[in-house]
């Protein structure tokens, strides 16, 4: 699935705030979590990232693992500086008012389960 | 795998500057990308320099980073102007923290940054003294054949 699907799908109610350009890549399951660390030992490449942060700083978390996109959730709207650098890193931004809890859900509903990967990740 | 030439990137870091957080991880990860090495080692190997990297930014003054890839071997280096680590084996466990509230709510200070070094290297040494800084050492063996 390509995360322009994953954008058109009405129920997520996701805006997308940056990285329009972005939405022909191909989603590889999701991770959900607040604590930048956890997303870094634990999401992988082409994984969508549920989460509440919205500061710049997820950015980079997201450039560094190769990242499908971000979801902001919770109606929390990112901060001007994190989009920016978001556009500069090509980074897709996505924001919806519902909770990181129903955006998982709504996400594995799709299909988009939890990356096989992961396991394997989390042993090496 | 072989690197023919030995590899150095030196990169600042400035305590708690938020705003180029992560910069220095990022040159370090493009480096590595452009050498052609695994992906699952440029992965280990940007989670080290992550870490690294926001330590220095959340708890140090300055600090610097290094890159050296050598042909058996990615070594990051980083080493701070900082408070140092006063109980280093506290600072090994999973979920211990002496940042502040304000970095936890921004999703930092959870513990697990060195915890995630040590997961993600094959050798990591540390050398810290208390309110003058630290120096971690991170040494990821490259594979020696393909694949």
């Amino acid at each position: 699935m390509r995360l322009i699907q994953v954008v058109q799908t009405p129920e997520l109610r996701l805006e997308v705030k940056a990285g329009q350009e972005q939405l022909d890549r191909v989603v590889k399951g999701a991770y959900a979590s607040d604590l930048l660390s956890n997303v870094m030992a634990r999401a992988n490449e082409g994984n969508i990232w549920i989460t509440l942060q919205a500061h710049q700083n997820i950015v980079a978390v997201a450039a560094l693992l190769n990242l499908a996109g971000i979801v902001i959730a919770g109606g929390i709207e990112p901060q001007e500086d994190t989009l920016l650098k978001a556009e500069e890193e090509g980074i897709p931004i996505l924001t919806t008012p519902l909770s990181s809890f129903e955006v998982a859900g709504r996400l594995y509903a799709l299909g988009i389960g939890a990356d096989d990967g992961q396991a394997k990740m989390a042993q090496s | 795998m072989i690197i023919a030439n030995s590899y150095d990137v030196t990169l600042s870091v400035a305590g708690h500057d938020f705003v180029t957080a992560g910069e220095a991880a990022s040159q370090i990860k493009r480096t590595l990308e452009t050498l052609n090495l695994p992906p699952k080692l440029v992965r280990r190997a940007s989670i080290c320099a992550y870490e690294a990297e926001m330590n220095i930014i959340i708890h140090a003054c300055r600090g610097q980073m290094g890159l050296r890839v050598t042909e058996d071997k990615v070594a990051i280096v980083a080493h701070d102007e900082g408070p140092g680590i006063a109980n280093l084996d506290r600072a090994m466990e999973e979920g211990y923290s002496t940042a502040s509230e304000e970095i936890r709510e921004m999703g930092f200070g959870a513990g697990m940054g060195l915890p995630n070094m040590k997961k993600c290297a094959d050798k990591l040494s540390i050398k810290t003294k208390v309110n003058e800084g630290t120096r971690v050492e991170i040494i990821i063996y490259l594979p020696t054949s393909e694949g």
